[in-house]
């Protein structure tokens, strides 16, 4: 054991193949050319948003598992999440690819602790394809954590946009070639006493400063280790609250620090902050992240996935929001 | 970091609400849509038999049709982002709430979704109205009873 | 005449720009606005208030949601004065049902026609 949360790979587990699929809105995104599939219909041209949300999920780890020649009869682990009351979305998606399956929730974090796991069951050696990943469906989510979609309200220029978008990533024992998983560092739920849902970068930054430092300390290494270090979704606001309270911890140098959620959508005003939501993180890791590490231009990566762990529940009694971060680094050798 | 250190910092970074300018876009809208609702009351008083008074119901319902069908085709959101308090105060903003919970929940069946769903915005507003009018008439017609006001 | 509109406008901009600072400076919830608007309109019509802002700025005070609140109280009042306490339940949605009845009305109607229109 390296220390408390702090996990290393031996063996070395490669991400073998990924898929992004995406809604028609995110053709907007700065990275859609990425994007295995963008569809042109919010609801992908079914009944709801939530059968959308499940059908991107679907053709996600479909993409996945075709690229690297397998069913999902083939797969060992389906280790995914949404942000829908119970993740029925994925629980569905699950049905339908008929693999093991582990529903997780780490909010918009979820990205990295499906990686995480998903690494672990390779590394004992129980799981030879093990798909990880992370989705969200703008409609959906809005509906259930802030207002009816055609509610006319103001979102200040704190709030940031949920994204339509799944990310899945094929995890499989070493294979050259590909990115592999090094090691990784589990959050610790940090909170401190932000509590405007409207603001969720603010909120998040805490976590992601506690989360990266820790890595780096726990694994002895520094920020000039890594080509970039990329955060979840902290947003245009976040991300720079992030920044200061790295800062504040002795680490001036961010010329490698990259947020997934304020490049999302570019400098589109329209947009607010930037992106978030669990498919956010997922589908720039899974396809600018994966893409830039397969040919080389990446050769060591830190990603960190942030999540606001609140309901609306919680937002209504008056709680603060608690958020998380994990991290995962990966290498190209 | 503490969290009223952090508090200072966030107030710090985070963009300011550009409040002059949300007052200006709030007052436009809200006026635009009052006066709006002039001209249909006007409508009303010249081709049906209402006076500046009566007017005032008819106008309300037809203000709520058109909220209806701004809502229906996703003008009535983009009208809220611009116009803020200009578009949710008036009773086209009531009726966006209630409209927008109904198509919202649509999904789950025109009992369950829309029927329990219609009022989830809007339902605080009459709550908050008819205790209000009931204490405030109470207590007016007390008074007047007693001799200290009169109607 | 013509000066109603001008009335109206101002009017019900200005009661908009209350609920703009409720939200912006006292950063109250939309829900907690209208609410708040609502109460206040129902203790103007209390102090004999409402009625004159109605002839000075007609729609201009007829729209805002404050309206509701004072329409409330109106119909409550008026049949107080003809019966006595009971009045005040049974006046209460006298003059406002319109708003209500026609919010119902034309949600049901969206939600049979329209869908989430969506964002695209």
């Amino acid at each position: 054991m390296v220390g408390r949360g702090l996990l290393t790979f031996k063996t070395l587990p490669s991400i073998s193949a990924t898929g992004v699929t995406a809604g028609p809105l995110e053709k907007k995104s700065s990275f859609k050319d990425k994007f295995d599939k963008v569809y042109d219909d919010e609801r992908c041209g079914l009944e709801t948003n939530e059968h959308a949300h499940a059908k991107m999920m679907e053709d996600a780890c479909m993409i996945a598992l075709s690229k690297i020649d397998s069913l999902p009869s083939d797969a060992d682990y389906l280790l995914i999440g949404d942000l829908v009351n119970q993740m029925t979305p994925s629980n569905f998606c699950a049905t339908t690819m008929g693999i093991p399956y582990i529903g997780l929730f780490s909010a918009c974090a979820t990205s990295v602790s499906s990686l995480i796991l998903a690494a672990l069951l390779t590394e004992v050696g129980m799981s030879e394809i093990a798909i990880a990943g992370a989705a969200s469906q703008h409609n959906a989510i809005e509906r259930q954590f802030r207002y009816p979609v055609e509610y006319g309200s103001q979102k200040p220029a704190t709030a940031q946009w949920t994204v339509t978008a799944a990310g899945v990533a094929a995890i499989t024992p070493h294979k050259k070639g590909f990115p592999s998983i090094e090691c990784a560092t589990i959050g610790c739920v940090t909170d401190l006493g932000m509590t405007d849902p409207f603001n969720m970068g603010a909120a998040m930054a805490p976590a992601a400063a506690d989360t990266l430092t820790r890595h780096l300390s726990g694994h002895g290494t520094s920020v000039n280790d890594y080509d970039v270090i990329m955060t979840g979704d902290l947003g245009k606001t976040g991300f720079e609250l992030y920044k200061k309270l790295v800062a504040n911890k002795g680490i001036d140098d961010t010329k490698n620090f990259r947020d997934a959620g304020a490049e999302f959508y570019g400098k589109d005003p329209s947009f607010l902050a930037g992106a978030s939501g669990a498919g956010c993180s997922a589908a720039i890791y899974f396809s600018e992240i994966f893409e830039k590490m397969k040919i080389g231009k990446y050769k060591r990566v830190l990603l960190i996935a942030t999540g606001a762990l609140l309901s609306p529940m919680s937002f209504q009694q008056e709680d603060t929001i608690p958020c998380i971060a994990h991290a995962i680094e990966l290498t190209m050798k | 970091m503490d969290e009223k250190k952090y508090a200072k910092l966030e107030q710090e970074i985070s963009p300011k609400i550009p409040l002059m300018k949300n007052i200006l876009k709030a007052f436009l809208t809200g006026g635009i849509i009052c006066l709006v609702a002039q001209f249909v009351a006007l409508f009303y008083m010249t081709y049906f038999d209402f006076t500046e008074r009566t007017a005032s119901n008819p106008t309300v319902a037809t203000m709520i049709f058109f909220s209806m069908l701004l809502t229906g085709f996703g003008l009535y959101k983009k009208i809220g982002q611009f116009g803020g308090a200009g578009s949710a105060v008036p009773i086209t903003g009531f009726g966006n709430a209630v409209i927008s919970a109904a198509i919202e929940h649509k999904s789950e069946g025109y009992v369950l979704g829309v029927g329990s769903n219609m009022f989830k915005l809007a339902g605080s507003v009459i709550l908050f109205g008819v205790f209000s009018a009931f204490v405030v008439a109470l207590i007016k017609t007390i008074l007047v009873k007693l001799g200290v006001v009169s109607w | 005449m013509s000066s109603i509109y001008i009335t109206a406008f101002i009017v019900g901009g200005l009661i908009c720009v209350i609920g703009q600072l409720l939200f912006d400076v006292a950063k109250l919830t939309p829900a907690h606005t209208l609410c708040l608007l609502v109460v206040a309109g129902s203790i103007l019509d209390g102090l004999g208030l409402y009625e004159p802002l109605i002839d000075f700025a007609g729609a201009g005070a007829t729209i805002p949601i404050t309206s509701f609140g004072n329409s409330l109280t109106h119909g409550a009042l008026a049949e107080a004065e003809k019966h006595g306490l009971i009045g005040v339940l049974t006046g209460m949605f006298e003059v406002t049902s319109s708003g209500i009845s026609s919010a119902i009305l034309f949600g049901f109607i969206a939600a049979i026609i329209f869908k989430p229109k969506g964002n695209v």
